[in-house]
Protein backbone atom coordinates (compact mmCIF):
# COMPACT_ATOMS: atom_id res chain seq x y z
CA UNK A 1 0.00 0.00 0.00
CA UNK A 2 2.28 2.45 0.97
CA UNK A 3 4.46 1.66 -2.16
CA UNK A 4 1.50 2.30 -4.17
CA UNK A 5 1.05 5.90 -2.46
CA UNK A 6 4.98 6.23 -3.28
CA UNK A 7 4.71 5.61 -7.07
CA UNK A 8 2.22 7.99 -7.23
CA UNK A 9 3.82 10.62 -5.69
CA UNK A 10 7.13 10.03 -8.07
CA UNK A 11 4.42 9.70 -11.45
CA UNK A 12 3.20 12.72 -10.46
CA UNK A 13 6.26 14.81 -9.50
CA UNK A 14 6.75 17.97 -10.54
CA UNK A 15 9.67 20.14 -9.73
CA UNK A 16 9.42 23.18 -7.10
CA UNK A 17 11.75 25.88 -8.50
CA UNK A 18 12.12 29.14 -6.65
CA UNK A 19 13.07 32.61 -8.39
CA UNK A 20 15.08 35.23 -6.94
CA UNK A 21 14.39 38.30 -9.34
CA UNK A 22 15.58 41.82 -8.70
CA UNK A 23 12.27 44.22 -8.75
CA UNK A 24 13.90 46.66 -11.84
CA UNK A 25 14.44 44.07 -14.55
CA UNK A 26 13.20 40.35 -14.02
CA UNK A 27 10.32 40.99 -11.92
CA UNK A 28 9.13 43.78 -14.51
CA UNK A 29 10.35 41.72 -17.02
CA UNK A 30 8.13 38.01 -15.89
CA UNK A 31 4.89 40.53 -15.14
CA UNK A 32 5.32 41.57 -18.83
CA UNK A 33 5.23 37.63 -19.73
CA UNK A 34 1.78 37.42 -17.66
CA UNK A 35 -0.25 40.67 -18.84
CA UNK A 36 1.61 39.32 -22.54
CA UNK A 37 -0.46 35.74 -21.81
CA UNK A 38 2.83 34.19 -22.45
CA UNK A 39 2.37 30.23 -21.67
CA UNK A 40 4.99 29.00 -19.32
CA UNK A 41 5.68 26.03 -16.87
CA UNK A 42 4.09 26.74 -13.49
CA UNK A 43 6.86 25.21 -11.22
CA UNK A 44 8.52 28.41 -10.79
CA UNK A 45 7.24 30.80 -7.36
CA UNK A 46 9.19 33.90 -7.65
CA UNK A 47 10.07 35.84 -4.92
CA UNK A 48 11.03 39.72 -5.85
CA UNK A 49 14.30 41.49 -4.25
CA UNK A 50 15.44 44.93 -4.85
CA UNK A 51 18.49 43.43 -6.77
CA UNK A 52 20.51 40.49 -7.81
CA UNK A 53 23.14 41.85 -5.50
CA UNK A 54 20.55 40.96 -2.25
CA UNK A 55 20.89 37.71 -3.30
CA UNK A 56 22.73 36.45 -0.12
CA UNK A 57 24.28 33.27 -1.17
CA UNK A 58 22.63 31.52 1.63
CA UNK A 59 19.25 32.53 0.00
CA UNK A 60 20.13 29.46 -2.32
CA UNK A 61 21.50 27.09 0.40
CA UNK A 62 18.17 27.48 2.04
CA UNK A 63 15.67 27.39 -0.89
CA UNK A 64 17.44 23.77 -1.88
CA UNK A 65 17.16 22.70 2.13
CA UNK A 66 13.33 23.66 2.26
CA UNK A 67 12.52 21.52 -0.43
CA UNK A 68 13.26 23.19 -4.16
CA UNK A 69 14.82 21.65 -6.24
CA UNK A 70 16.22 24.25 -8.48
CA UNK A 71 16.87 28.06 -8.32
CA UNK A 72 17.05 30.80 -10.69
CA UNK A 73 19.09 33.74 -9.56
CA UNK A 74 18.09 36.68 -12.18
CA UNK A 75 18.42 40.31 -12.12
CA UNK A 76 19.40 43.48 -14.88
CA UNK A 77 21.55 43.04 -17.68
CA UNK A 78 25.40 44.63 -16.42
CA UNK A 79 25.06 47.71 -17.12
CA UNK A 80 21.91 48.45 -16.17
CA UNK A 81 21.59 47.92 -12.72
CA UNK A 82 19.07 50.44 -10.66
CA UNK A 83 22.01 51.01 -8.19
CA UNK A 84 24.74 51.16 -10.87
CA UNK A 85 26.77 48.61 -9.84
CA UNK A 86 24.80 45.82 -7.70
CA UNK A 87 25.17 42.83 -10.45
CA UNK A 88 28.54 43.43 -10.81
CA UNK A 89 29.35 42.68 -7.46
CA UNK A 90 26.53 40.13 -7.58
CA UNK A 91 28.14 38.31 -10.54
CA UNK A 92 31.40 37.86 -8.80
CA UNK A 93 29.52 35.87 -5.47
CA UNK A 94 27.59 33.92 -7.73
CA UNK A 95 30.96 32.68 -10.22
CA UNK A 96 32.26 31.26 -6.94
CA UNK A 97 28.62 30.07 -5.81
CA UNK A 98 28.48 28.36 -9.05
CA UNK A 99 31.82 27.04 -8.72
CA UNK A 100 31.42 25.81 -5.34
CA UNK A 101 27.93 23.72 -6.05
CA UNK A 102 29.60 21.71 -8.22
CA UNK A 103 32.54 21.21 -6.33
CA UNK A 104 30.11 20.07 -3.42
CA UNK A 105 28.02 17.64 -5.75
CA UNK A 106 25.18 19.71 -6.49
CA UNK A 107 24.72 19.75 -10.59
CA UNK A 108 25.01 23.18 -11.99
CA UNK A 109 22.17 22.90 -14.26
CA UNK A 110 19.42 23.18 -11.11
CA UNK A 111 20.67 26.52 -10.75
CA UNK A 112 20.02 29.02 -13.64
CA UNK A 113 21.73 32.71 -13.62
CA UNK A 114 20.57 35.03 -15.82
CA UNK A 115 19.76 38.31 -17.20
CA UNK A 116 16.43 39.54 -18.02
CA UNK A 117 15.72 42.84 -18.58
CA UNK A 118 11.88 44.42 -18.08
CA UNK A 119 11.26 44.15 -22.34
CA UNK A 120 12.16 40.93 -22.00
CA UNK A 121 9.12 38.97 -21.62
CA UNK A 122 10.20 36.31 -23.70
CA UNK A 123 13.38 35.92 -22.50
CA UNK A 124 11.84 35.21 -19.33
CA UNK A 125 9.30 32.59 -20.89
CA UNK A 126 12.31 30.57 -22.38
CA UNK A 127 14.80 30.58 -18.78
CA UNK A 128 11.35 29.11 -16.73
CA UNK A 129 10.79 26.70 -19.47
CA UNK A 130 14.28 25.71 -19.89
CA UNK A 131 14.93 25.66 -16.01
CA UNK A 132 12.15 23.47 -15.72
CA UNK A 133 12.86 20.58 -18.34
CA UNK A 134 16.54 20.89 -17.10
CA UNK A 135 15.69 20.02 -13.46
CA UNK A 136 12.57 17.75 -14.11
CA UNK A 137 15.50 15.73 -16.24
CA UNK A 138 17.55 15.77 -12.97
CA UNK A 139 14.54 14.51 -10.99
CA UNK A 140 14.14 15.71 -7.53
CA UNK A 141 16.52 16.95 -4.96
CA UNK A 142 16.00 14.55 -2.60
CA UNK A 143 19.29 13.62 -1.31
CA UNK A 144 19.28 17.52 0.58
CA UNK A 145 16.19 16.28 2.08
CA UNK A 146 16.01 13.06 2.57
CA UNK A 147 19.02 12.63 4.49
CA UNK A 148 18.57 11.38 8.59
CA UNK A 149 17.69 14.22 10.54
CA UNK A 150 16.94 16.15 8.33
CA UNK A 151 13.17 16.23 7.18
CA UNK A 152 11.53 18.10 4.49
CA UNK A 153 9.72 21.10 5.62
CA UNK B 1 66.08 32.30 18.21
CA UNK B 2 68.26 34.75 20.64
CA UNK B 3 67.29 37.57 17.95
CA UNK B 4 63.43 36.63 18.56
CA UNK B 5 64.12 36.93 22.57
CA UNK B 6 65.96 39.64 22.79
CA UNK B 7 63.47 41.59 20.12
CA UNK B 8 60.94 41.08 22.70
CA UNK B 9 62.42 41.84 25.43
CA UNK B 10 62.92 45.04 23.99
CA UNK B 11 60.17 45.99 22.62
CA UNK B 12 58.34 45.35 26.11
CA UNK B 13 61.05 46.81 27.88
CA UNK B 14 60.38 50.24 25.73
CA UNK B 15 56.67 50.16 26.65
CA UNK B 16 56.39 49.82 22.40
CA UNK B 17 53.96 46.45 23.04
CA UNK B 18 52.19 45.30 25.74
CA UNK B 19 52.05 41.71 24.68
CA UNK B 20 54.50 39.25 21.98
CA UNK B 21 52.24 36.78 21.00
CA UNK B 22 54.56 33.79 19.73
CA UNK B 23 55.53 30.32 20.40
CA UNK B 24 56.86 28.35 23.62
CA UNK B 25 57.38 24.83 24.74
CA UNK B 26 54.72 23.36 25.89
CA UNK B 27 53.18 19.60 27.06
CA UNK B 28 52.68 18.61 23.53
CA UNK B 29 55.22 20.32 20.90
CA UNK B 30 55.14 24.01 20.90
CA UNK B 31 52.27 26.24 21.31
CA UNK B 32 51.12 29.84 21.26
CA UNK B 33 52.05 32.28 23.96
CA UNK B 34 51.20 35.47 25.44
CA UNK B 35 54.63 37.30 26.88
CA UNK B 36 53.61 40.34 28.76
CA UNK B 37 56.61 39.80 31.39
CA UNK B 38 60.42 41.18 29.58
CA UNK B 39 61.69 38.56 31.65
CA UNK B 40 59.63 35.59 30.38
CA UNK B 41 61.09 36.74 26.94
CA UNK B 42 63.40 33.62 26.59
CA UNK B 43 60.33 31.40 26.55
CA UNK B 44 59.80 32.27 22.94
CA UNK B 45 61.14 29.76 20.16
CA UNK B 46 60.58 29.26 16.60
CA UNK B 47 61.75 26.37 14.12
CA UNK B 48 60.26 24.07 12.03
CA UNK B 49 57.52 22.97 14.83
CA UNK B 50 55.60 26.46 14.74
CA UNK B 51 52.68 25.25 12.27
CA UNK B 52 50.27 27.37 14.03
CA UNK B 53 49.12 30.55 12.33
CA UNK B 54 49.58 32.87 15.43
CA UNK B 55 47.12 35.59 13.33
CA UNK B 56 43.99 34.33 15.19
CA UNK B 57 44.75 35.91 18.36
CA UNK B 58 44.93 39.54 16.42
CA UNK B 59 41.19 38.88 15.48
CA UNK B 60 38.84 41.36 17.16
CA UNK B 61 36.76 38.82 18.07
CA UNK B 62 39.38 38.11 21.18
CA UNK B 63 38.57 40.84 23.16
CA UNK B 64 40.23 39.78 26.21
CA UNK B 65 43.66 39.69 24.02
CA UNK B 66 42.88 43.38 22.87
CA UNK B 67 42.46 44.51 26.39
CA UNK B 68 45.79 43.56 26.97
CA UNK B 69 47.13 46.80 24.44
CA UNK B 70 48.87 46.67 21.43
CA UNK B 71 50.80 43.73 20.79
CA UNK B 72 53.38 42.55 18.93
CA UNK B 73 53.14 38.88 16.88
CA UNK B 74 55.62 36.27 15.83
CA UNK B 75 54.44 35.28 11.98
CA UNK B 76 55.90 33.07 9.14
CA UNK B 77 55.52 34.23 5.64
CA UNK B 78 52.35 32.37 4.93
CA UNK B 79 50.84 33.76 8.33
CA UNK B 80 51.68 37.53 7.32
CA UNK B 81 49.11 36.97 4.70
CA UNK B 82 46.41 36.48 7.17
CA UNK B 83 47.59 39.68 8.47
CA UNK B 84 47.92 41.62 5.59
CA UNK B 85 44.00 40.11 5.30
CA UNK B 86 42.92 41.95 8.26
CA UNK B 87 43.94 45.10 7.44
CA UNK B 88 42.64 45.39 4.07
CA UNK B 89 39.25 44.11 5.66
CA UNK B 90 39.27 47.16 7.97
CA UNK B 91 39.79 44.63 11.17
CA UNK B 92 42.93 45.98 12.81
CA UNK B 93 45.10 48.93 12.15
CA UNK B 94 48.59 48.22 10.28
CA UNK B 95 49.81 51.07 13.51
CA UNK B 96 48.03 48.83 15.79
CA UNK B 97 50.13 45.83 15.52
CA UNK B 98 53.90 45.30 15.51
CA UNK B 99 54.81 42.01 12.75
CA UNK B 100 58.10 40.28 13.67
CA UNK B 101 58.20 38.10 10.61
CA UNK B 102 60.64 35.01 10.67
CA UNK B 103 62.27 33.91 7.48
CA UNK B 104 60.83 30.19 7.04
CA UNK B 105 61.72 27.01 4.99
CA UNK B 106 58.50 25.33 5.88
CA UNK B 107 56.53 23.42 8.72
CA UNK B 108 56.15 20.10 10.18
CA UNK B 109 52.46 19.05 10.45
CA UNK B 110 52.66 18.16 13.55
CA UNK B 111 54.21 20.57 15.96
CA UNK B 112 55.16 17.62 18.60
CA UNK B 113 56.96 15.92 15.96
CA UNK B 114 61.00 16.34 16.21
CA UNK B 115 61.59 14.60 12.82
CA UNK B 116 63.24 15.92 9.55
CA UNK B 117 61.17 18.01 6.81
CA UNK B 118 59.99 15.50 4.28
CA UNK B 119 57.20 14.73 1.72
CA UNK B 120 55.33 13.14 4.53
CA UNK B 121 55.95 14.83 7.31
CA UNK B 122 55.96 18.52 5.93
CA UNK B 123 52.69 20.35 6.04
CA UNK B 124 50.59 20.51 3.66
CA UNK B 125 50.19 24.24 3.34
CA UNK B 126 53.79 24.70 2.59
CA UNK B 127 53.01 23.03 -0.86
CA UNK B 128 51.06 26.10 -1.73
CA UNK B 129 54.03 29.17 -0.26
CA UNK B 130 55.33 31.93 -2.07
CA UNK B 131 56.14 34.05 0.73
CA UNK B 132 58.83 32.10 2.63
CA UNK B 133 60.31 35.80 3.09
CA UNK B 134 57.00 38.19 3.87
CA UNK B 135 57.30 42.00 2.48
CA UNK B 136 54.73 43.11 5.19
CA UNK B 137 57.00 43.44 8.83
CA UNK B 138 58.29 45.57 11.07
CA UNK B 139 61.20 43.63 11.85
CA UNK B 140 62.40 40.31 10.02
CA UNK B 141 64.45 37.66 11.34
CA UNK B 142 66.27 34.07 10.17
CA UNK B 143 68.34 33.74 7.23
CA UNK B 144 66.64 32.20 4.94
CA UNK B 145 66.34 28.69 4.86
CA UNK B 146 66.40 26.46 1.99
CA UNK B 147 62.72 25.32 0.00
CA UNK B 148 60.94 22.45 1.87
CA UNK B 149 59.95 19.52 0.11
CA UNK B 150 56.75 19.43 -1.40
CA UNK B 151 53.27 17.36 -0.07
CA UNK B 152 51.82 16.66 -3.35
CA UNK B 153 48.52 15.39 -1.23
CA UNK B 154 46.32 17.90 -1.25
CA UNK B 155 47.04 18.87 -5.49
CA UNK B 156 46.17 15.64 -6.23
CA UNK B 157 42.72 14.81 -3.75
CA UNK B 158 41.39 18.28 -5.87
CA UNK B 159 42.26 16.83 -9.17
CA UNK B 160 41.01 13.19 -8.13
CA UNK B 161 37.40 15.31 -7.27
CA UNK B 162 37.50 17.03 -10.20
CA UNK B 163 37.13 14.08 -12.22
CA UNK B 164 34.54 12.71 -10.11
CA UNK B 165 31.11 12.98 -11.58
CA UNK B 166 28.61 15.09 -9.24
CA UNK B 167 26.55 12.52 -7.52
CA UNK B 168 30.67 11.14 -6.69
CA UNK B 169 31.37 14.22 -5.74
CA UNK B 170 27.93 14.71 -3.43
CA UNK B 171 28.80 11.04 -1.97
CA UNK B 172 31.89 11.92 -0.90
CA UNK B 173 30.86 15.47 0.67
CA UNK B 174 27.92 13.50 2.35
CA UNK B 175 30.34 10.84 3.74
CA UNK B 176 32.76 13.69 5.07
CA UNK B 177 30.49 16.02 6.56
CA UNK B 178 28.76 13.59 7.85
CA UNK B 179 31.44 13.58 11.09
CA UNK B 180 30.88 17.40 11.77
CA UNK B 181 29.65 17.52 14.89
CA UNK B 182 29.27 21.56 14.99
CA UNK B 183 31.67 22.43 17.74
CA UNK B 184 32.68 25.47 15.35
CA UNK B 185 36.36 24.86 16.37
CA UNK B 186 36.81 25.45 12.10
CA UNK B 187 35.67 28.91 13.05
CA UNK B 188 37.54 30.03 15.98
CA UNK B 189 40.72 28.53 14.56
CA UNK B 190 40.04 30.61 11.53
CA UNK B 191 42.68 34.15 11.05
CA UNK B 192 39.43 35.42 8.49
CA UNK B 193 36.67 34.57 10.38
CA UNK B 194 35.93 38.26 12.03
CA UNK B 195 32.01 38.52 12.41
CA UNK B 196 30.99 39.83 15.74
CA UNK B 197 27.83 37.49 15.15
CA UNK B 198 28.37 34.64 13.19
CA UNK B 199 25.28 34.03 10.67
CA UNK B 200 25.34 30.24 12.16
CA UNK B 201 24.73 31.21 15.83
CA UNK B 202 21.99 33.75 14.58
CA UNK B 203 18.37 32.54 15.67
CA UNK B 204 16.03 35.22 14.01
CA UNK B 205 16.48 34.48 11.49
CA UNK B 206 17.92 31.04 11.75
CA UNK B 207 19.72 30.61 8.60
CA UNK B 208 21.83 27.51 9.29
CA UNK B 209 20.29 24.98 11.67
CA UNK B 210 22.18 23.87 14.57
CA UNK B 211 21.90 20.89 15.21
CA UNK B 212 24.61 18.26 13.37
CA UNK B 213 22.44 16.36 10.85
CA UNK B 214 24.04 16.35 7.40
CA UNK B 215 21.86 18.36 5.64
CA UNK B 216 22.52 21.41 8.60
CA UNK B 217 26.24 20.45 8.51
CA UNK B 218 26.55 20.73 4.52
CA UNK B 219 25.09 24.21 5.04
CA UNK B 220 26.93 25.37 7.75
CA UNK B 221 30.42 24.59 5.90
CA UNK B 222 29.02 25.39 2.26
CA UNK B 223 28.26 29.11 3.83
CA UNK B 224 31.80 29.21 5.90
CA UNK B 225 33.40 28.78 2.92
CA UNK B 226 31.94 31.03 0.85
CA UNK B 227 31.98 33.95 3.19
CA UNK B 228 35.97 33.07 3.40
CA UNK B 229 36.08 33.47 -0.65
CA UNK B 230 38.95 35.82 -1.72
CA UNK B 231 39.78 35.82 2.19
CA UNK B 232 41.19 32.58 2.94
CA UNK B 233 44.94 32.19 2.95
CA UNK B 234 44.67 28.52 2.80
CA UNK B 235 46.59 28.47 6.22
CA UNK B 236 44.79 25.43 6.73
CA UNK B 237 44.14 26.11 10.82
CA UNK B 238 40.40 25.14 10.47
CA UNK B 239 41.50 21.31 8.76
CA UNK B 240 44.29 21.08 12.03
CA UNK B 241 41.47 22.80 14.28
CA UNK B 242 38.90 20.07 13.16
CA UNK B 243 37.83 16.65 15.94
CA UNK B 244 36.87 15.04 13.04
CA UNK B 245 39.31 15.80 10.54
CA UNK B 246 37.26 16.66 7.70
CA UNK B 247 39.64 17.60 4.60
CA UNK B 248 38.13 21.20 5.04
CA UNK B 249 41.13 22.71 3.25
CA UNK B 250 39.73 21.02 0.39
CA UNK B 251 36.65 23.28 -0.02
CA UNK B 252 39.03 26.58 1.03
CA UNK B 253 41.95 25.61 -1.46
CA UNK B 254 39.30 24.95 -4.45
CA UNK B 255 37.31 28.46 -3.45
CA UNK B 256 40.85 29.70 -3.39
CA UNK B 257 41.75 28.30 -6.95
CA UNK B 258 38.25 29.52 -8.72
CA UNK B 259 39.22 33.29 -7.29
CA UNK B 260 42.36 32.81 -8.71
CA UNK B 261 41.28 31.76 -12.15
CA UNK B 262 38.84 34.15 -12.08
CA UNK B 263 39.30 37.37 -10.82
CA UNK B 264 43.07 36.80 -11.05
CA UNK B 265 43.67 37.10 -7.37
CA UNK B 266 46.09 35.41 -5.06
CA UNK B 267 45.68 36.02 -1.38
CA UNK B 268 49.18 38.18 -0.91
CA UNK B 269 50.90 39.73 2.30
CA UNK B 270 50.02 43.17 0.19
CA UNK B 271 47.10 44.90 2.28
CA UNK B 272 46.05 47.79 -0.35
CA UNK B 273 45.02 44.50 -2.95
CA UNK B 274 41.53 44.95 -2.70
CA UNK B 275 39.62 41.67 -1.90
CA UNK B 276 38.50 40.57 -5.40
CA UNK B 277 34.71 40.24 -3.61
CA UNK B 278 34.88 43.80 -3.00
CA UNK B 279 35.29 44.99 -6.71
CA UNK B 280 34.58 44.24 -9.55
CA UNK B 281 35.57 44.54 -13.26
CA UNK B 282 32.97 45.14 -15.92
CA UNK B 283 34.73 42.39 -18.28
CA UNK B 284 34.22 39.82 -15.53
CA UNK B 285 34.05 36.36 -16.87
CA UNK B 286 30.17 35.69 -17.24
CA UNK B 287 30.14 32.12 -19.10
CA UNK B 288 27.43 30.61 -16.46
CA UNK B 289 25.13 32.84 -17.01
CA UNK B 290 22.81 31.79 -19.45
Amino acid sequence: MSDGVKQETISTWSPKIVALVCNWCTYTGADLAGTSRLKMDANVRVIRLPCSSRVNPLFIIKAFERGADGVIVSGCHTGDCHFSTGNYYARRRFAILHDLLEFTGVENDRVTFSWVSASEGNKWQQVVNETTTRVKALGPLHIFQEQKGGEAQ
Amino acid sequence: MKELQELARKLLNEGTVKVVIGYEEGPRGVRAAFITDPTQSEKLVFDKRCVQNLVAYLNPRRKHLIQLGKAAIVVKGCDARSVAGLIREKQIERGNVVVIAMRCGGVLENPANESELTCETVSVRCANCDVREPKLYDYILGVLPPEPPVNPARAEQIAALKLMTSAERWQFWTEQLSRCIRCHACREACPMCFCVQCTADKTQPQWIDPSSTPRANRAWQTMRTLHQAGRCVDCLECERACPEHIPLGLLARYVADAVEQRFAYKSCDDPSVPAPLGVYRTDDDEEFIR
